[in-house]
């Protein structure tokens, strides 16, 4: 299993998981934009692969993937992105995150080969649950490449333990049952749930779904080893196109900070 | 996995445990659904072996949709349709009128027996998408029959150009949504369905309008809509005393080709499904999956999908509301790799003549996709002997489609 992604969750603050759309809005702005990522303190990326059919994305995510198909953007582009990515920062873990038919097109163990070799650490199949794991899992346990699970809301003791079975790099907790870009769920179901999660796995649990003000992202560094932001930044790309870079940096710093004296504050 | 022992003995008895067909079907959707989808499996199970919900399902069908629907000898077809037919050729072409059933289609069968689940289950709201609106309007139909509300979602360029089912749905008390992702029809229409479930999963039903989607709703669509194969197989004994030779449906989804076609899967009868066209297969302006697509992942299912290299959903045409949708039911894609069923498309223009036809040779007007089924017939009818039988399925009326067929006539209306 990737040690980039392990070593990724510190004991002592949360990690700041930080999710983009590939290609969004040119596939030539991307780079810029993951480096600012980790230049405001992001310790894992996502890089989310645009799909025509983002059924679980809410308005903001699906503009930037149709932003990014619109621009052109082919499985071809976001693979070179993730090699150079992987050139630049060699010890920032990179997930690719998007949906089963972009990913399982030329077959899973092509995808999982070309993901190997893009220095892909992990990846987040949405629609692609633990019931159809064949679809993808094996071909990236075979390379060595972690299938991060969702668990949710509706995510049930008795269920739990099916989605842990085969997971790896960390269980994302998705903290609504709803799309993404929605309200946040309030903070007592959070901590509820997570200490639920912590009991069932060794795994990091990162948490994610509404999270926007750096006051939101402390609060759930508190409780969880990670904290996951996506529309928020989508937003900030949508704003400002191939110049977001900059506007990232500063808005990741905010979040990074705020979460790197979070736990501080609470014993204080 | 599939059982291939069973699979040898029956091609009735898909999907397996995991609501595989072959490598087809299955539940690929986000985890916050999957314990819904698992739910409504089990809720299915429990009403499908209950006779009190079957004896529900038979009563409104009866009652309520106006079932059984007639078994029709198109005499006037088949005679114009051996004018062109080689000596001793030319097929006795029947029909299946659920073009008769209230709201005008076949849709309304589905809707009754998932309306009824849905009240079984305790749901208190109903979401549904569509496309040409039929489905929309049966929907919206049972859910105004059993006081349920009731929301559509519906492709904004679906809205524009489907007004009379738009203002059907509203008169029936539903709220129409319309839907401007993507590229604002049933298949965004099918998204925004799939968002609305996943962030109302306590109270929401999803009434899906084929025989698509997660498991099971492929299987459970095509359970409500085997009343159409049931009756016709039962008529037909009554009848003539004889099964047909070939079974022709229109294919959108798949709902009304496997519900005619599913009763008689294990019997020597032919099946012919077709899909549409459009301006023609050798362009992406088809919608066509079966013939034109590849497997693939979409709204909970593999099957066959129209795609690019890269997997991305491209988008079908067809005259056809009905038939305009990038997918296919996973037990269609079964059936056409296990070579049990043959599949054909006919174009826009092949249908707007077999609309024609049957309007002027048996006063019946079909609807468009229907149209696609009867221009297969009249295609296939001349190459089989005068004593076959063909049975196609008339699944809805063309009421709907009159402005659609008048602009392509250029017809001012
Ligand atoms: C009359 C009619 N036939 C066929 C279809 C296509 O659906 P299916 O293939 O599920 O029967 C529709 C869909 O709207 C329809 O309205």
């Amino acid at each position: 299993m990737s040690a980039r992604l392990s070593s990724a969750f510190p004991a002592d603050r949360a990690a700041l998981v930080c999710f983009v759309t590939a290609g969004d809005p040119t596939p030539a702005a991307t780079p810029a934009i993951l480096d600012a990522l980790v230049e405001g303190g992001a310790d894992v990326i996502e890089l989310g692969m645009p799909f025509t059919d983002p059924m679980a994305d809410g308005p903001a995510i699906q503009a930037a993937n149709l932003r990014s198909l619109a621009a052109g953007t082919k499985t071809a582009d976001i693979l070179q992105i993730a090699t150079d990515f992987r050139s630049h920062h060699p010890d920032v873990p990179l997930v690719l995150m998007g949906y089963a038919n972009p990913m399982t097109r030329r077959g899973p163990e092509w995808f999982a080969d070309a993901a190997a070799a893009a220095g892909v650490d992990g990846v987040i199949c949405v629609d692609i649950p633990v019931e159809e794991d064949a679809a993808l899992g094996p071909a990236l346990r075979a390379k060595g490449i972690a299938p991060i699970r969702l668990a949710t809301p509706t995510t049930d003791a008795a269920r739990l333990p099916a989605v842990l079975d085969g997971a790896g790099g960390f269980l994302y907790y998705v903290s609504v049952a709803g799309i993404t870009g929605k309200q946040q769920a309030v903070q007592a179901s959070i901590e509820e749930a997570v200490t639920r999660l912590k009991a069932s796995t060794d795994l990091p649990v990162a948490v994610g779904f509404g999270v926007r003000t750096p006051e939101q992202a402390a609060a759930i560094a508190r409780v969880a080893d990670g904290v996951v932001v996506g529309s928020a930044i989508v937003d900030i790309v949508a704003e400002h196109g191939a110049a977001a870079a900059g506007p990232v940096r500063d808005y990741i710093r905010s979040l990074s900070d705020a979460i790197a004296t979070a736990r501080a504050t609470t014993n204080a | 996995m599939t059982n291939t022992a069973t699979q040898l003995n029956s091609y009735r008895n898909q999907p397996d445990a995991q609501g595989h067909f072959g490598q087809f079907g299955g539940r690929y959707v986000a985890e916050t659904l999957m314990p819904l989808v698992l739910d409504l499996e089990k809720h299915y199970r429990a009403a499908k072996a209950d006779p009190t919900f079957q004896a529900q399902f038979d009563d409104l069908l009866e009652h309520y949709v106006g079932r059984p629907s007639p078994l029709y000898y198109a005499e006037r077809l088949t005679e114009e349709l051996r004018k062109d037919a080689p000596a001793g050729k030319g097929a006795q072409v029947w029909f299946k009128r659920d073009e008769l059933n209230h709201t005008g289609a076949h849709k309304i069968n589905n809707c009754i027996g998932q309306i009824l689940l849905a009240m079984r289950m305790g749901k208190t709201r109903i979401i549904a998408e569509t496309g040409a609106g039929q489905h929309g309007v049966a929907t919206a139909t049972v859910c105004a029959r059993f006081g349920l509300p009731c929301v559509i979602y519906m492709g904004a360029t679906d809205v524009a150009r489907q007004q009379p089912n738009v203002f059907r749905m509203k008169l029936l008390g539903a709220e129409v949504v319309p839907v401007t992702s993507g590229a604002a029809t049933l298949k965004d229409a099918m998204n925004e369905g799939l968002r609305d479930w996943v962030a109302n999963v306590h109270d929401t039903f999803y009434i899906i309008g084929t025989a698509a989607g997660p498991h099971p709703y492929p299987e459970l669509v095509r359970d409500f809509q085997s009343v159409i194969g049931k009756e016709a197989r039962a008529q037909m004994l009554s009848r003539i005393n004889r099964l047909p030779d070939l079974l022709v449906a229109a294919i959108g989804g798949g709902s009304n080709a496997l519900g005619l076609f599913h009763p008689f899967l294990d019997d020597e009868v032919k099946m012919l499904g077709v899909e549409a066209a459009g301006y023609g297969l050798d362009g992406d302006q088809h919608a066509a999956s079966l013939l034109g697509g590849f497997p693939g992942i979409l709204h909970g299912n593999k099957t066959y999908l129209l795609q690019d290299e890269d997997g991305q959903i491209t988008e079908g045409h067809s005259i056809s509301a009905g038939l305009d949708y990038p997918g296919i039911g996973p037990e269609h894609a079964w059936l056409k790799d296990m070579g049990r069923v043959e599949y054909t498309a006919i174009t826009d223009d092949e249908a707007l003549d077999a609309f024609q036809l049957l309007c002027r040779t048996e006063g019946i007007i079909p609807a468009l996709e229907p149209a696609h089924a009867i221009a297969a017939v009249a295609k296939i009818a001349k190459d089989m002997d005068r004593d076959q039988i063909i049975l196609a399925n008339l699944c809805g009326r063309g009421d709907k489609d009159i402005f659609t067929v008048a602009e392509k006539l250029g017809v001012e209306m």
